[in-house]
């Protein structure tokens, strides 16, 4: 505490208070005028407050000031606590759009990207703290595609519309929603594990991830509405189909979960809902698979793209990815693969009727369907730096369960 | 780790838990063998000071006047040899409703006046005393409101049942810190401009760290050393002092506590070898 004594206060620097009380924010007064003031300087404070003095002395105590009452006017020691606190303070990088470091400081724990990190506090137990481990420069254009592409299950889809179709197609409908929640749900799970792991320093993609978890919640809710429109019970679940999942769910890693889910799953998913969409016997069912197929692009979007800046970072990860491939097949080779009941409930869609000949087109378009997802898987593994022949063969080793 | 020493501290507060632990962790990350041990009163941990069962005491301003007259009946010595910022320069106020009649404390006589709990230096003994030895706490009801009795004022429930009474009608004035007069007005407790100082203390003195007569000096010597060492930029301590509420760590004084000493004598809270005579209090 300051002990000296109030020399004459009006040549000090001067704070007027007029009424205000440090009770009711005159503090904020002073802390102003005290600002950028070095320790030591002294500030006399003038004011009307009755209880000024008394409450003067006891927020310089609290503050790490010291203070000086013997003469006319308080006078206030400027502490150096302040600038204690602010020592080692550091910016969590730049708070620019899109502007990563390449590896995250846990120490500034849920900071915001830029901001001035007082040092202390807990430091983030997350995983992914390097940028190269879970970036794209995409990420930001497409979470702000995401966010702007939002839709809303209740009125995107014209939910009253009469939907009468033969029982048995009907039944397939019912099969085929069955199955897509339950990817649906496993397409939900990994993201949601993936960005609790996340550094948030990479916002744009933890935002990107919160967003497909979001998409994911929504395709779950209008596929289970569209089943249930004229049915009480839902189709078959298949253990192949859970077990395939369940080797999505098993892969701890960033790139590879990503690579796994998006690159190589959802990828083929879009081809499937877009089959779905074109062979989709009533309106619901075209509506709730355009939608969905919609947001399916995007997330397999970024999974290219982050895949592909990985493996342009560092081309030995192409060997982790093929081998994460062979892993999942491994594993797989000998369950079932795709639900039989959902295959033929696919060739009956898009038969359109029992017609032994409608059964034959919808066979084939089935076969076809399969073509365009490998060509598909091919396509984006030659895009992510496989070369033709690995990447066919790779795209032939990608589950029979699609996702 | 060479020396060792144990402290007593008073838990007024879940927190004092999260404080010592902290600063036992980072004692002993400086090699110094830390360790503490946790009094539900004031009272108690001064007795095992006296008797060597600790070698240091967080103690009160009370706990301290009744270590050092422990002490110095037996011939033996305690040391303040640290205490906060914080504790340096304390006053209290006596503090009476915006609309009363009452401008000054020479006129509280034949009025009701509400006080802390009987052990709260700043609320109760230190103003009473000033007010006793000005002559003013003649005809004067006082309504204490014992609460957390035992901790010395720590617990600031007896303060703010003061003020609460005063607010409503049952009393015509009450005492309490400086700092509380902030606190409570910022809270809304007394909303600002609601009341109105009429008297205030001479500047006090609150907690020291007290070395006990059978400490180690080497080690108490060591842990001071420490203590002041302790560096507010340093964002390992820096939570820890936040908590326990100080900047800095300074070397102990003892001018803060003649009106304290006085104050103990006067009301007869404990008598000059440190034994407690004050009827009415069970810690």
């Amino acid at each position: 505490m300051a002990s000296t004594t109030n020399e004459d206060a009006s040549r000090l620097p001067t704070i007027d208070l007029e009424n205000l009380g440090l009770d009711v924010g005159g503090h904020l007064l002073v802390q102003h005028a005290l600002l950028n003031r070095p320790p030591g300087t002294r500030l006399a404070v003038r004011g009307r407050h009755p209880a000024l003095a008394v409450h003067l002395r006891a927020w310089c105590r609290a503050n790490g000031h010291g203070f000086d009452m013997a003469g006319p006017l308080p006078v206030i020691v400027n502490g150096s606590s302040d600038e204690s606190r602010r020592h080692g303070a550091e910016r969590a990088g730049s708070a620019l759009p899109g502007q990563v470091v390449e590896r995250a400081d846990r120490r500034w724990g849920l900071a915001a990207r830029g901001a001035l990190v007082e040092p202390g506090g807990p430091a983030l137990s997350v995983d992914w703290v390097d940028r190269d481990l879970v970036w794209a420069d995409v990420a930001p254009r497409l979470y702000a595609q995401a966010a702007a592409g939002q839709w809303d299950p209740a009125t995107a889809v014209d939910w009253d519309t009469r939907v009468e179709l033969p029982a048995a197609v009907e039944d397939a409908v019912v099969q085929v929603m069955t199955y897509l929640v339950e990817n649906e749900q496993a397409a939900l799970v990994l993201p949601a594990r993936l960005l609790s792991r996340l550094h948030p320093h990479f916002r744009e993609v933890m935002q990107l991830l919160a967003v497909q978890v979001a998409d994911e919640a929504r395709h779950m809710e209008v596929f289970t509405r569209r089943a249930l429109l004229n049915r009480t019970e839902l189709g078959v679940s298949g253990a192949g189909g859970r077990t395939s999942l369940q080797t999505l769910l098993d892969e701890p890693d960033f790139t590879l979960a990503s690579f796994l889910l998006s690159v190589l799953g959802e990828g083929s998913f879009v081809d499937l809902l877009r089959f779905l969409h074109r062979h989709a016997p009533d309106s619901v069912t075209a509506d709730v698979t355009r939608l969905a197929a919609r947001d399916e692009a995007r997330h397999v979007a970024f999974g290219v793209a982050h895949t592909a800046h990985a493996v342009e970072r560092d081309p030995a990860f192409l060997t982790r990815l093929r081998t994460a491939v062979e892993r999942r097949h491994a594993a797989l080779v000998d369950t079932a693969g795709l639900n039989q009941h959902v295959f033929d409930a696919l060739v009956l869609i898009a038969a359109g009727s029992w017609q032994p000949a409608a059964i034959e087109r919808g066979w084939k378009k089935v076969q076809q369907l399969q073509q365009a997802m490998d060509e598909g898987r091919r396509r984006r593994l030659a895009f992510i730096g496989f070369p033709e022949d690995e990447a066919a063969a790779l795209a032939a080793l990608h589950t029979k369960n699609f996702m | 780790m060479t020396t060792s020493l144990v402290l007593g501290a008073v838990a007024y507060d879940p927190k004092v838990v999260t404080i010592w632990d902290g600063f036992r962790t980072w004692f002993r990350g400086q090699g110094f063998a830390f360790d503490y041990v946790l009094y539900s009163h004031y009272e108690r941990q001064v007795t095992d000071l006296l008797a060597g069962r600790i070698d240091a005491a967080w103690n009160s301003p009370l706990a301290w006047v009744r270590s050092r007259r422990l002490a110095e009946a037996r011939g033996e010595q305690v040391r303040a040899v640290a205490m906060r910022d914080t504790d340096c320069d304390l006053t209290s106020v006596v503090v009476v409703r915006a609309d009363s009649s009452l401008t000054s404390p020479t006129g509280l006589s034949g009025r009701t006046l509400a006080t802390g709990a009987v052990d709260s230096p700043q609320a109760t003994l230190l103003p009473l005393e000033q007010l006793r030895t000005a002559g003013h706490l003649r005809d004067v009801r006082v309504l204490r409101f014992d609460i957390g009795t035992g901790l010395h004022g720590d617990h600031i429930g007896g303060e703010r049942a003061a003020v609460e009474a005063l607010m409503a009608g049952k009393a015509d004035a009450a005492c309490l810190s400086d700092t509380n007069l902030l606190t409570f007005s910022r809270e809304g407790l007394m909303p600002s401009g609601a009341v109105r100082v009429i008297a205030q203390t001479d500047p006090y003195d609150h907690c020291n760290m007290t070395a006990g007569p059978s400490a180690d000096p080497a080690a108490v010597e060591a842990f001071t050393r420490l203590l002041l060492a302790m560096d507010y930029a340093d964002a390992e301590v820096r939570p820890l002092l936040d908590l326990e509420g100080l900047k800095e760590w300074r070397p102990g004084r003892l001018q803060g506590y003649t009106a304290l000493e006085r104050a103990v004598s006067t009301s007869g809270f404990y008598d000059e070898r440190g034994r407690v005579t004050a009827a009415d209090y069970r810690p």
